[in-house]
């Protein structure tokens, strides 16, 4: 098994990383941020296994842009490993904060309070004047260890970047979604009380659940940022966190491979529609996301689920 | 499990890859992209008489000789114009996204777009990066410039900081007795901004007056009634705001039933476009600008411009059925600036369609006149345009049904602008050194 997912880690990072050079820039630049997204959509799956959506994963994404581009502009640090370390820091520290709290609540109790407070962080940065308010912030393109790219040279390294650290999470949460406690979760999904007189702590799970997520939105967060250069309120708007949801749902939550396919789609479906139908692209997204709904109601990761005829 | 997903990424790849090959634009088209919005709540107001008006002008250039000269060749320098139109509903994030699809995926000679603020602090630094001429056509921060410089990015549009200058200098040629004033602006940059510079000039010519309230209502809130008891109550002899599209439009419909204007004067930044709209239901009396010599003003202007205006005005007025407001003239003074450009950088490089690289060095310092008056790319390096501004006051005329702006008041570009490689905040605070007005 072990050896399986290790292999099958390696395979994934040849394969994206291939995509360095067969992908057009412009495709490379939304694979990118599709795949940083994902890493925040990874989060949510994560809680969902446990029953739970959290509608405010924005504030974790948002927290990460800002702490990356406040700490790069304010003390001239642009080093992409640094950046993502103190954000991912930063993010733990808030998300060990609000878990236990947020641990409590289930359904809509747990989705709207997750809400509340990334909308808490929007209302905050709105009239932050001296940090940009509504139009946000610009933040120079990093460093990696000292090498400075420029071009379609960074791009790769963005790219690359951002394909590493989606195996190595996915990676490390497959092993924690098998692992005891994330079996548990599975557990809670379908019965929080047997779990309980089990023995096991549907509270901890549950914490533990919330603060991967918010580890990996403040990942997410931080290349988004340094990929697009600027981060605005809007990262921790709740229509942002409502897409996360939206990829969270359209890969359902039993395979990780099929989040960052799901957010890849989401971005590829939105960028040609808005092309091709620049006067009704919302509609076309919207119908896509029906389509989706009503066909495949435990999203994409259950078509292999349906084929292998197994549980996770 | 992990394999079959990797299928489903090739094949993801695949379709993207295969989907990415347009034709790439002949040598006798010049290709532009333009963002708008066509969706969301500055769609009505902005985006979509901005990109009317900027279709009207494509079609006519198009068809040649259909406007006065020097525009009166076909399409740019010769080439027909093609444009691809995107929506810029969706945040900066998405805008982002789509200035490289336009770019590398698209490859368009050039990118016309962006009425938010935000959505212009995002895309200088991506259109240098990929070396792409872009002109920012409509948004107002001054920040652009101030905070940043670019090699490849021009607006051609006057910054915020001359709408509320000008207000402030309307007030005082007019003598108009401000003993205290007072604001209604939306709680974001725009509106904040927009008090910032409105408070900054009255404190220059109007020391005296004192500030009663400053109200912040969301954006987007459409109710008043709060804040337009707080103004009856405080009564201002002056209430300023930069509310713009359905938050104007309530605050006005609101603000006059319970009288408002009756006891305060009401002066907007932007105010013009609403007219549309309203009709009867804008009050009379109201002192409004257009961000620039725009709209209305525009047409009572007559001069040298007249027939350029009158002509793009009628064909607007046929075309839709209503005037053009703000919007389409800054499309319009955007796109003939990029034909003065693209046919100036072609007078230098032998006539051949020019790379990103000739069209800036064609562009900077550039000036050109537009519909709404003479615009010269004189700040930042001359990347940053400074244009004249009007205001005049409101006034129903029963009989043709349709409004007036009587007592307009033209501003010379040097006037209300601050001057190259001043910030527009010390520009304000040192009484406008260097302004030049008649």
């Amino acid at each position: 098994m072990r050896y399986n997912l290790i292999l099958a880690a390696v395979v994934a990072f040849v394969v994206l990383a291939a995509g360095s050079v067969v992908l057009p820039d412009w495709a490379m630049f939304l694979f990118a941020m599709a795949l940083a997204k994902g890493l925040v959509c990874l989060g949510i799956v994560g809680m969902m296994r446990g029953g739970v959506v959290s509608f405010g994963q924005g504030l974790y994404y948002c927290l990460g842009a800002y702490t990356a581009t406040l700490v790069a502009n304010n003390f001239g640090v642009s080093d992409i490993f640094l950046l993502t370390l103190l954000s991912a820091a930063v993010c733990l520290l808030v998300g060990m904060a609000f878990g236990p709290l947020l641990s409590n609540y289930r359904g809509i109790f747990f989705a709207m309070l997750s809400l509340a407070l990334s909308m808490v962080l929007y209302g905050s940065l709105s009239k932050m004047s001296f940090i940009g308010g509504t139009d946000g912030l610009n933040i120079a393109a990093p460093t990696f260890l000292g090498w400075a790219p420029e071009g379609r040279a960074l791009q790769t390294a963005l790219y690359i970047y951002v394909v590493a650290i989606v195996v190595i999470a996915g990676t490390l949460m497959r092993v924690y979604f098998d692992s005891e406690r994330g079996l548990i979760t599975l557990a809670t999904r379908d019965n929080e009380l047997r779990v309980e007189y089990l023995g096991a702590s549907v509270r901890n799970v549950m914490t533990y659940n919330y603060v991967f997520g918010a580890v990996l939105g403040g990942i997410g967060g931080t290349i988004a940022a340094l990929a697009l250069g600027h981060v605005d309120p809007e990262f921790a708007f709740w229509t942002t966190s409502g897409e996360f949801v939206f990829v969270a749902i359209l890969a359902g939550f039993l395979s990780v491979p099929s989040v960052f396919v799901a957010a890849i789609i989401l971005e590829l479906v939105r960028s040609f529609s808005n092309l091709y139908f620049p006067n009704t692209w919302q509609l076309a997204l919207g119908i896509f996301l029906l389509v989706v709904i009503i066909v495949l109601p435990n999203g994409l990761g259950s078509l292999v689920k349906r084929r292998k005829g197994k549980a996770a | 499990m992990m394999k079959s997903k990797i299928g489903g990424a090739l094949a993801a790849t695949a379709l993207a890859t295969c989907m990415a090959g347009p034709a790439t634009a002949a040598d006798d088209t010049f290709k532009i992209g333009v963002i708008t919005f066509l969706s969301g709540q500055a769609a009505e107001s902005f985006g979509v008489p901005a990109w009317n008006g900027g279709k009207l002008l494509v079609d006519m250039l198009n068809e040649g000789g259909k406007l006065p000269a020097p525009y009166d060749k076909m399409g740019f320098g010769g080439m027909k114009i093609e444009a691809v139109i995107v929506d810029e509903a969706g945040g900066a994030t998405k805008q982002v996204q789509e200035f490289r699809n336009l770019v590398q995926r698209e490859e368009v000679d050039a990118v016309v777009g962006y009425v938010s603020s935000g959505d212009c602090l995002a895309i200088p630094p991506v259109a240098d990066e990929l070396k792409a001429f872009t002109i920012l056509y409509d948004c107002g921060t001054p920040r652009v410039f101030e905070d940043g410089s670019y090699e490849y990015v021009f607006r051609t549009a006057a910054h915020a900081t001359m709408d509320n200058v000008s207000l402030a200098r309307y007030l005082k040629s007019r003598s108009f007795d401000v003993p205290s004033f007072a604001g209604l602006n939306q709680d974001y940059a725009w509106g904040q901004d927009s008090w910032a510079d409105f408070t900054g000039a009255m404190k220059q010519l109007y020391p005296d007056a004192e500030v009663k309230t400053a109200l912040f209502p969301k954006f987007g809130a459409g109710q008043y009634g709060t804040e337009i008891s707080a103004l009856l109550r405080e009564k201002p002899a002056l209430v300023h705001s930069s509310n713009w599209g359905g938050d104007l439009q309530g605050f006005l419909i609101q603000a006059t039933a319970r009288g408002l204007h009756k006891r305060a004067q009401l002066a907007l930044a932007a105010g013009d476009h609403v007219i549309p709209q309203l009709q009867d239901k804008m009050p009379d009396g109201i002192f409004l600008g257009a961000r620039g010599v725009n709209g209305l003003a525009a047409h009572a202007r007559g001069g040298e411009l007249k027939e350029l205006t009158d002509t793009m005005w009628d064909a607007y007025e046929v075309e839709y059925n209503t005037f053009p407001v703000q919007a389409p003239f800054r499309m319009w003074q955007a796109l003939f600036g990029l034909k003065t450009a693209v046919e100036k950088a072609m007078a230098d490089n032998g006539g051949t369609k020019p790379t990103s690289e000739e069209l800036a060095a064609a562009m900077k310092g550039l000036s050109w006149d537009a519909p709404s008056g003479r615009i010269e790319m004189a700040l930042a390096g001359g990347h940053q345009a400074i244009q004249p501004n009007a205001i005049g006051t409101t006034k129903w005329n029963a009989d043709a049904g349709e409004m007036e702006l009587v007592d307009v008041e033209y501003y010379a570009a040097r006037c209300v602008n601050p001057p190259e490689g001043m910030k527009s905040q010390d520009w304000l605070a040192q009484g406008f050194p260097g302004a030049e007005c008649d």
